[in-house]
């Protein structure tokens, strides 16, 4: 592998590998659809991916989308229908991974999109929700991307939009009635955390090629724990390279 | 446009629109909306593009009730932002929901039930922001959400208000099941043999259109389905240039208050360069009964 690439380039690669073949994938936008376009051109032939506008798709749009509702989008669907039915399918358990996008993720995986400061004044209005919540609660699994900086990566999120683990006590999504098993992994511009099995806090499962614990440390707002032999990311492979590289262009 | 405005969306109303999410988005009435100087709306939606961002920069918004509101390919809401933190041009409400829940909504408010339980929600702060979620017995009730007015554009519509629209609908047929009235816009107004001949895509009982507008263009800068592709560029520019209270005052005039209607808008863009030319049909469908 002599071929450089961009950190967006290695984040879609490492979330591509989150789908497993014959998935029904929440995809969302931006990176994620990236992520399907790899996954379902190279080991996820199967996969399915569905959009909250009201769509079900089994190839990737062929031309550039700038938002899920793009007519490119529409062209070959397997089905064009309202929301709710697309919440149906979630609401039964039956997506199996989704991917949502934040300004803010904590240890145990919950993410805001809502508000930075007080809600009644925020110092930040963020655009809120949109599907994020209903994904984080109801399908099986889900993954989110985000640039590792500290004030992205805190301890505890100012206000829960999409709940991962909540506080973190072993059985809170269960006791609480979330129906998913919660997030699975945060992929950032740095390294990969995943979660122990039944939830609790993100653990350093990779870091990039190119990066290092000291970096992922200082730009993280929780301590991270990590065994001294902390692996290293894959790096895309060619395949994965030239899907990203043909869908973006 | 003006008339239909005029006549059913009063000060104070509660409005949704935007009800597909980033397609078929009713900006010509927005604007409209701004230009006749209404105040106090509550607008209801889903992910909600440029628009709602627009309405609450030109200070038409007393209330937010919707999923998402920003500007999507682009990012945050200059204006909303304004408005939540600064209280420019005033202070807004804001009642938060997701996609599903504000789906919920507007279905209990169609069904004529006071509420309807969800799983969603459950674990997410939302239900401390949003008086209208409330928690029993494990699950969440999101209560009804009726709307006085949905302001929906279409591809097609006849006179009697049927309505033909066909790509994803979003919360499209609930927001106008659940409204008192639709005021409906459209590319195209065609003969009833047309809409007619496909009852299965009329998308609301007409008893409950009170005003067909024939707005060709009526969506941009959001797609419609075998009429205009999205112009991305377009919202790229009216995120830069809302960036201050200034800027979007400036954009304000330029592209609603210093036009008299749409026709006048759509000379200051490249429409053709926006029209989609190709045709993918899809199969007739038989109707016949003998």
């Amino acid at each position: 592998m002599s071929d450089t690439y961009s950190s967006q380039e290695l984040m879609v690669a490492v979330a591509s590998r989150e789908i497993r073949d014959h998935d029904l994938v929440f995809v969302g936008m931006r990176l994620p659809i990236l992520a399907y376009a790899v996954a379902r051109n190279n080991h996820a032939p199967n996969a399915r991916g569905l959009f909250e506008v009201g769509l079900m798709r089994d190839r990737p749009a062929k031309s550039y989308l700038g938002t899920m509702g793009d007519p490119p989008n529409v062209v070959g669907a397997l089905w064009a229908t309202r929301m709710s039915n697309v919440m149906a399918l979630m609401a039964q358990g039956l997506v199996d991974l989704g991917f949502i996008g934040g300004a803010e993720v904590d240890r145990f995986g919950n993410l805001n999109t809502s508000y930075v400061g007080d809600p009644s004044k925020p110092e930040v209005k963020l655009p809120g929700s949109g599907g994020g919540a209903d994904i984080a609660i109801l399908s099986r699994r889900w993954v989110t991307l985000m640039n590792h900086e500290r004030r992205r990566l805190v301890d505890r999120v100012s206000f829960v939009t999409s709940p991962g683990y909540g506080d973190g006590t072993p059985g809170w999504r269960k006791k609480n009635g979330l129906l998913g098993a919660g997030p699975a992994a945060i992929v950032t511009t740095m390294c990969l955390f995943r979660f122990p099995e039944g939830g609790g806090e993100a653990y350093l499962d990779s870091i990039h090629p190119g990066h290092s614990l000291e970096e992922v440390r200082a730009n993280t707002g929780w301590s991270v724990d990590a065994p001294e032999d902390v692996k290293e990311t894959p790096a895309p492979t060619q395949a994965e390279l030239e899907v990203i590289r043909k869908v973006q262009s | 446009m003006a008339q239909a405005i005029d006549r059913f969306v009063p000060d104070g109303a509660t409005v949704a629109l935007g009800t597909a999410l980033e397609a078929l988005i009713p900006f010509a009435a927005g604007h409209e909306l701004i230009r006749q100087g209404r105040r106090d709306l509550e607008l209801v939606g889903p992910i909600s593009d440029a628009l709602f961002d627009q309405l609450i920069g030109a200070g038409c918004v007393r209330r937010i009730t919707a999923a998402w509101v920003g500007n999507v390919s682009e990012g945050l809401g200059h204006c909303y932002r304004r408005a939540a933190e600064d209280r420019v041009p005033h202070s807004i409400e804001v009642h938060d929901h997701t996609n599903f829940s504000i789906s919920l909504a507007l279905w209990a408010a169609a069904w004529n039930v006071p509420s309807l339980p969800t799983r969603t929600l459950l674990g997410s702060g939302i239900l401390d922001t949003n008086p209208n979620l409330k928690v029993a017995d494990g699950l969440v009730h999101i209560n009804a959400l009726r709307p006085d007015v949905a302001l929906v554009h279409v591809q097609r519509a006849d006179a009697m208000g049927r309505a033909h629209a066909w790509g994803p609908l979003g919360i499209t047929e609930e927001a106008g099941l659940a409204a008192q009235l639709i005021v409906l816009t459209c590319e195209e107004l065609v003969d009833e043999s047309v809409t007619l001949s496909d009852p299965n895509r009329i998308l609301f009982p007409e008893t409950k259109v009170v005003a067909v507008v024939h707005e060709p263009g009526g969506a941009h800068p959001s797609p419609v389905q075998g009429y205009f592709k999205r112009d991305h560029a377009f919202f790229r520019d009216y995120a830069k240039e809302s960036r201050t209270a200034e800027g979007f005052l400036a954009w304000l005039e330029q592209w609603v208050l210093g036009v008299p209607d749409r026709a006048a808008y759509l000379k200051q863009i490249d429409v053709e360069a926006l029209r989609i030319k190709g045709s993918a049909l899809s199969a007739p469908v038989n109707y016949a009964d003998e």
